[in-house]
């Protein structure tokens, strides 16, 4: 039997009155590829968050690797967390650090690594995601949308982590620099073996990268699938969703 | 008349609450602050920010309260022929009072401030999250440095503070008052007590690690955007001035009037 290398389930989340996450089941299998899509404020960064124990749930179960991580103590909660390498929607950069230094962040804080090896470390990560050297010394202020998300991404995966969070990794990207970054991502869960879940509004992308999709709706997995089945999924508020009609079975409110 | 009495006891319930929750943060962080991993250049930063860089608010605020001391008080012992007073009254208050509450609550001004609208900026744009994912612990990193300098560098900037401030009461006593330069130094040294200089460094310690926990504290825990880091920084300066008067009152009272 194949463990789960992420495993959540009846996974629960509300904001005051509001229901984000009613009841989540998703198993991420090691080394596999899951993309989440789902409508704007279907709940997607809260799912990601709560697995990183950023938020707590309300009910529920998330396991890493066959453990339960809800409640755990902060420094278990630590030990799981060096498993992940997230990149965040608004790339969240230090901006007080340059460029270089963000990306080797969780190796010279983190893991202790010197300087000098971090920054050629953070020099071969810049030219995998497509940035020139000479923006090392920048401050993040001073980069474009797009070049802030690459960043965040090089940092994502900057210490080979077991499993990587994107949080929509090709918003805001020339749809050539998306490409790009389609297939490092690809690249990523063959060379690093590591397992990945994403989350997209761009159908191309999730196409590319995703082994299997789920769809989020009114706070639960609506459809989950292999990818290559998702035009012919059957259900019609995932076809909506890839072929962005207004019209459908989905209420824009 | 009921509801106004409601009105004043959930006021002072929700201050408890606010101290109870300080504390636990004070504590919290302080357990941080003797567990390794340690980062000294992080501490060095924060250190010259805090200490150097206020060195001119800090003079300049000292330098004139001691210059219109010796005059006001020059104005009051006048009337009673006491006028050698002067100095020692510009000593006194300097090294007890003024150099320590002075300096604590221009610092609050500059650098709880600032660490509030730092550490809340980077709360609301989820940078704080983002140390999680890098084994890193943000409390190390971002808070004990802030805390640890903050403490430190407050005495030492209340030792130029004092210097500054009775300089100030010199100038004024020389050029504008007609004092004798000999005699009024004469007069600064014989009143200058180790203790009162003393006991203004401990203050000064106090109000600098309470500046630094409010402001992080404040800042940590910030939420909802612009508005909210503003509203951090405003509460930041505001507790940080008032836990300074009143512990400055407490300390007074234990160790000056025993
Ligand atoms: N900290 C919070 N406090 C209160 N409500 C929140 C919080 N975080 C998220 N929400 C709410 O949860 C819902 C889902 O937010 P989330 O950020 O997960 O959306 P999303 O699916 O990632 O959307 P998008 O694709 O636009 O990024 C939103 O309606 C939002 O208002
Ligand atoms: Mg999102």
């Amino acid at each position: 039997m194949i463990l789960s290398k992420i495993e959540l389930s009846g996974l629960r989340k509300t904001f005051g009155a509001k229901t984000v996450l009613n009841g989540i089941d998703l198993q991420v299998k090691s080394g596999e590829s899951v993309v989440v899509i789902g409508g704007s404020g279907s709940g997607k960064s809260v799912m990601l968050k709560c697995l990183l124990g950023l938020l707590s749930p309300d009910n529920g179960s998330i396991k890493v690797d066959g453990e339960e991580v809800i409640g755990l103590s902060p420094r278990k909660r630590d030990r799981i967390n060096r498993k992940f390498g997230m990149l965040f929607q608004s790339a969240a950069l230090f901006d007080s650090l340059p460029v270089w230094e963000n990306i080797a962040f969780g190796l010279i804080q983190g893991q202790r690594m010197n300087y000098d090896q971090g920054r050629a470390v953070a020099l071969e990560r810049m030219a995998q995601v497509g940035l020139s050297a000479d923006i090392a010394e920048l401050p993040p202020a001073e980069l474009s949308g797009g070049m802030r998300k690459r960043v965040g991404l090089a940092r994502a995966i900057a210490t080979a982590p077991e499993i990587i969070l994107f949080d929509e990794p090709t918003t805001g990207l020339d749809p050539i620099m998306a490409d790009i970054i389609n297939n490092l991502i690809v690249k990523c869960v063959k060379e690093l073996g590591a397992t990945t879940l994403s989350i997209t509004h761009d159908m191309t992308s999730a196409r590319k990268i995703a082994d299997r999709i789920a769809m989020l709706y009114n706070g639960k997995l609506i459809w989950t699938g292999p990818a290559t089945s998702i035009n012919c999924s059957g259900n019609p508020y995932v076809d909506q969703f890839v072929h962005g009609c207004a019209d459908g079975p989905i209420a824009i409110r | 008349m009921l509801d106004f009495l409601s009105l004043i006891g959930h006021a002072f319930l929700n201050l408890l609450r606010r101290l109870g929750f300080l504390t636990i943060f004070i504590l919290w962080s302080l357990s941080h602050c003797v567990r390794p991993p340690f980062y000294p250049r992080l501490l060095i930063h924060q250190m010259i920010n805090i200490g150097y860089y206020s060195l001119p608010v800090v003079g300049l605020t000292a330098l004139f309260s001691g210059m219109v001391l010796a005059l006001q008080s020059h104005t009051g012992f006048a009337r009673f022929s006491a006028e050698e007073a002067v100095a020692t009254v510009v000593v006194i208050s300097i090294t007890r009072e003024l150099g320590p509450v002075l300096a604590g609550l221009m610092v609050a001004g500059r650098i709880g401030a600032s660490m509030a609208a730092e550490l809340g900026t980077m709360r609301v744009t989820e940078q704080i999250d983002v140390f999680v994912t890098l084994s890193t612990n943000p409390a190390k990193y971002l808070l004990v440095p802030r805390i640890l300098a903050g403490t430190l560098m407050m005495p030492f900037l209340v030792v130029i503070s004092d210097i500054i401030g009775v300089l100030g009461g010199y100038l004024v006593g020389i050029h504008e008052l007609d004092f004798n330069s000999a005699t009024y130094i004469n007069r600064t040294w014989e009143f200058l007590e180790p203790l009162d200089v003393v006991l203004g460094l401990v203050k000064a310690a106090v109000f600098g690690f309470i500046i630094a926990s409010t402001g992080c504290y404040h800042g940590y825990h910030s939420r909802g955007g612009a508005q909210g880091v503003g509203a951090a920084t405003t509460h930041a300066v505001v507790s940080a001035s008032i836990l300074i008067l009143t512990s400055n009152y407490i300390i007074t009272k234990l160790f000056f009037a025993g």
